[in-house]
């Protein structure tokens, strides 16, 4: 992903709240009509269209898990090490759990871990690329310091020895261990545009009407990167499904979770690729990667947003 | 009689894949004579940088070529693509950026752009050694009063004036005999733009080259053409010879860029700005454009469009000013000179 | 020379950065860090000897004194290589346990990056400079497809697929059971053998990064005024696409290699587990598993220290590529 200031026009359809040129939320637009907007502007990308069809699919899987499981994921009431059959879609996994039932259930891990963890190390971002960006000097220097070493420190390492370390092992751990190794990348791309805004007139002219700096940042200069602050959410939300299926898959979570980690660390556990049963690692993998899929082709829209050469061509 | 470039009907569109077309060049016929120097002025978003990538084939999408011919020294080349549109580009027709700035690959040295150009248009017996292309490279750079050992440079290394030399050499080294300059001077000081630009009009009183000057400073255009051409949202609305602009009939339009430029040597300069804003370039409806910013459009102003008209010395679109034979002429008072 | 010594001392702080907090990452957890990596033993179910509880001290950096001085002691046992004994494997030192993996992985994962890159900026490129055609399209399509595969699953299905369906290759280890590891012509063969399906699974999984990048920054710079003016000169589009758009596109790039070889170095981890290849990657797996405390946090380090180092060097090579740079070294 790369982001470049490109001023551009605004479209004429009244999305400029989500591209470049200046704009500020209008006091009346409360975010509702504006995520209405921004959702109608992405749906007009074929690319993010699609990721935001994949993403429903999964929102409506986890929401209706209930209904759609035929069994209780955490059952063990089954045959183990059962095929895929009539009975049970999927088979059944070594402890005689239905496996269809847990990929339904597991997205709800997975949304909840992508999205959570997507969330709050987009707020770090948000914050220290900003701050960092609207203050030269030391403030700067640190945070920027900062952000360097956590983006040259190998993430999943990282996340291993955190995950190793504390001593409990419940989903928010991993949402926090998540959060806490991946919002680098983001903070570094929110700064360098915070730097570019700076400069602007409508942010100038704010600095000498005598606005403080926390309303300048926010008001002024946050709206105009909407469409940053999107693409780091998705990225970082991207990482997070992934390393969690990660530290499931080591064992670093909650054993008892169902979740597509878990499915694929027992899988391993129970040698599924030696004993044939190739949909146990087959189905959850292919989740995960769907799932990742989604958030990477909605960031394709939103790249598009922020950088106009990026857009499609219509003929 | 055509002259060496010459355009019928030339439109421009901008089709953004959101949002609404523009029509950023609508209608425009032009005819460049060998060995002349033509001014193109008007407003920025006036269309004259699009029409001067036109007449040079280098419109990049979302921009097209909507109808229209083109052509030079007798061929047609707004059909051409590909090899044949580069090969016509060795003693054709080339371009001299805006931003001379950023015209130049930040990674190779100033030899190899030479090298780039002359390796590209090498024909059978063309001799393109090492040696060669650093003996043709610095007669370019003399000729630009810049010294031979800027062969060895990068683009960081020169200064903004150098720069804009450099690409001035490089825009010769195909020795073309049509050149648009657009805005060649804008992004240098003062003192520079005005070496530059003698630069420039040395250049073309030596080699002969038809040359169209693109700029938004009326003075600059003045000093160096031939001939002016006033463009306003899209269309070529006055055309006049250069000497005789001070004086005579103009476009309503000229008559308020004047305003803005003030002539140097009046004792008591007024600025004028232009009252009103630059029209919606994507209206398609007709009648003159200027009309709404006009103070004196009259009510069939907005009917028709006006097409160029013999007025004074030269020919300017404009109902009021100058009454074109076929249009409604009940109106129209062509004696309107001593108003300004 | 401003470049280089900035470089240099940047290198230094995050070095240090890097040694204080693997330092201060257990103590910063709630209550002692031995305690809690105890208790994580013992939930789950592991015997804790007192011979592991002095190693887990000793690479805690000692237990006793306040923690000046445990850092100081940390700090100058790191400085050794002393990283205590693990437990995994009790009859060598943890350092050198690490040094007979060291090599293996560097190897793959050295390999695999320098494939990916080059194949992943070639393909970029291509997809840049022919943007908004079908092979774009292909091309972006099965990048995102293929960067959304958690690697490690993707090497079980490789694994699954050409081990055990078709047994075309080994399934795991870095060379065949019974041989001494050597230079010999034979054993290196077998070695390759045994790569290629990590291989394969971590320049598969890791492509995806540079052919985005790439084709992102190729439209960026076929929009500059130099690729302009290039054509308005009529050079041929070979040379625009290659020597003018790609080469100033690829800039960024490079910055980014020593970034990526993070995500290519977490991923080998788990890749290297699954096959049990016997690189430092596996080691962390082996650490996870049998919670191998000191074995985990000297990998840690080691593979921190690996990618600073490579970056350092990566930041040192931009110099040749970027003439505004090298200009400000020379002078």
């Amino acid at each position: 992903m790369s982001i470049t200031a490109t001023a551009t026009p605004p479209p004429a359809d009244g999305t400029a709240a989500v591209t470049g040129g200046p704009s500020r939320l209008p006091d009346g637009l409360t975010p509702i009509l504006f995520l209405g907007r921004a959702l109608r502007t992405l749906w007009s990308n074929g690319k993010a269209r699609i990721g935001l069809v994949l993403l429903v699919f999964f929102v409506l899987l986890a929401v209706f898990a209930p209904l759609i499981a035929n069994h209780s994921p955490t059952s063990t009431d089954f045959v183990p090490y059962q095929n895929p059959n009539a009975e049970n879609w999927l088979g059944t996994t070594g402890a005689g759990n239905d496996v269809f039932s847990q990929m339904v259930y597991g997205a709800r891990v997975s949304l909840l871990v992508g999205l959570s963890a997507g969330i709050l190390a987009t707020l770090v971002a948000v914050t220290l690329g900003l701050i960092s960006g609207y203050r030269p000097g030391p403030t700067d220097e640190v945070i920027g310091f900062i952000t360097n070493l956590a983006l040259v420190i190998p993430g999943l390492p990282l996340m291993i020895i955190l995950a190793a370390y504390l001593p409990s092992r419940s989903v928010w751990t991993i949402v926090l261990v998540v959060a806490f190794t991946s919002w680098a990348t983001g903070a570094r791309v929110i700064r360098s545009q915070a730097v570019t805004l700076r400069t602007r007139d409508f942010v100038t002219s704010a600095a000498f009407s005598g606005e403080r700096m926390l309303r300048i940042v926010f008001r002024e200069i946050l709206p105009n990167m909407t469409s940053l602050v999107a693409a780091s959410f998705f990225s970082a939300a991207t990482a997070a499904v992934m390393a969690e299926a990660s530290l499931e898959f080591l064992g670093l979570g909650n054993p008892e979770t169902v979740s597509w980690g878990t499915i694929l660390h027992f899988a391993q556990q129970q040698n599924a690729l030696l004993t044939g049963q190739w949909v146990l690692v087959f189905a959850p993998g292919l989740a995960i990667a769907l799932l990742a899929v989604s958030f990477t082709l909605i960031n394709f829209g939103v790249d598009a947003l922020s950088n106009p050469r990026l857009r499609e061509k219509t003929s | 009689m055509r002259g060496l470039v010459s355009a019928r009907g030339v439109n421009v569109v901008y089709e953004p894949n959101r949002g609404a077309r523009i029509w950023s060049v609508r209608d425009v016929d032009l005819d460049l004579a060998e060995g002349e120097f033509v001014g193109l002025v008007g407003e920025s978003g006036c269309g004259k940088s699009t029409l001067g990538f036109a007449l040079t084939r280098l419109l990049q999408p979302p921009g097209r070529l909507d109808g229209g011919s083109i052509s030079f020294d007798g061929t047609d080349i707004a059909s051409l693509s590909g090899e044949q549109l580069r090969a016509q580009r060795r003693n054709g027709f080339a371009l001299v950026l805006q931003s001379g700035m950023n015209a130049l690959n930040p990674v190779r040295t100033i030899g190899h752009h030479f090298g780039d150009i002359l390796k590209a248009h090498a024909r059978d017996g063309d001799d393109y050694t090492r040696a060669s292309i650093r003996r043709r490279g610095g007669d370019l750079l003399e000729q630009v009063e810049l010294k031979a050992e800027v062969l060895d440079r990068y683009p960081h290394e020169l200064s903004g004036g150098m720069r804009q030399r450099v690409v001035i050499a490089l825009a010769l080294a195909l020795e073309p005999r049509f050149i648009v300059f657009d805005e060649p001077t804008t992004a240098l000081d003062v003192m520079v733009q005005k070496a530059v630009m003698n630069t420039i009009k040395s250049l073309q009183a030596s080699q002969r080259f038809t040359a169209l000057l693109i700029s938004h400073d009326l003075g600059t255009v003045l000093e160096a053409t031939d001939r002016l051409l006033v463009m306003y949202a899209g269309r070529i609305i006055e055309d006049k010879p250069s000497a005789e602009v001070l004086t005579g009939v103009h476009h309503p339009y000229t008559d308020a860029l004047l305003g803005c430029y003030g002539d140097p040597r009046a004792e008591v300069v007024q600025l004028h700005g232009i009252p009103g804003m630059p029209p919606d370039l994507s209206t398609t409806g007709g009648g003159c454009l200027y009309a709404d910013r006009c103070a004196l459009a009259r009510n069939g102003c907005r009917d028709s469009v006006p097409q160029l008209a013999p007025a004074g010395s030269g020919r300017v679109a404009c109902f009021v000013r100058a009454p074109a034979p076929n249009a409604r002429s009940k109106s129209a008072d062509p004696q309107t000179e001593g108003q300004r | 020379m401003r470049y280089v010594t900035r470089k240099v001392v940047l290198f230094v702080l995050t070095f240090w950065a890097a040694l204080t907090l693997n330092f201060a990452l257990p103590r910063l957890m709630p209550g002692s860090p031995l305690d809690a990596a105890l208790g994580n033993l013992q939930a789950n179910g592991v015997q804790v000897t007192n011979a592991m509880r002095d190693a887990m001290a000793a690479q805690l950096g000692g237990a006793e004194g306040n923690w000046l001085s445990q850092y100081f002691s940390y700090l100058g046992n790191t400085l050794r290589l002393n990283f205590g004994t693990s437990f995994s494997f009790p009859t060598q030192t943890v350092s050198h346990t690490i040094l007979q993996a060291l090599p293996w992985t560097v190897c793959l994962v050295g390999v695999t990056t320098i494939i990916a890159f080059v194949l992943g900026t070639l393909l970029g490129v291509y997809a840049g400079w022919r943007r908004g055609t079908a092979a774009d399209s292909t091309v972006t399509l099965g990048a995102t497809l293929f960067s959304a595969f958690p690697p490690f699953w993707f090497g079980m299905l490789l694994l699954y697929v050409f081990a055990f369906k078709f047994q075309i290759f080994a399934s795991q280890g870095g060379y065949s059971p019974g041989l001494t590891p050597n230079l010999s012509l034979s054993f290196l063969s077998d070695a390759v053998q045994h790569s290629i399906l990590p291989a394969v699974t971590l320049t598969v999984t890791s492509l995806s990064g540079w052919v985005f990048g790439m084709r992102n920054n190729m439209i960026n710079t076929l929009g500059e005024d130099y690729v302009t003016f290039a054509e308005a000169n009529g050079l041929r589009s070979r040379t625009i696409a290659l020597l003018y758009a790609a080469r100033n596109a690829m800039l960024p790039n490079i910055t980014a290699f020593g970034l990526s070889l993070g995500a290519v170095v977490g991923g080998s981890v788990l890749v290297e587990g699954i096959f049990g290849y016997p690189g430092l990657g596996n080691l962390l797996y082996i650490a996870v598993l049998n919670h191998d405390y000191p074995l985990m946090q000297a990998l840690f380090l080691v593979i921190t220290v690996s990618m600073l180092v490579t970056i350092f060097v990566v930041d040192l090579l931009y110099v040749r590529f970027d003439p505004r740079v090298r200009r400000e070294v020379i002078a």
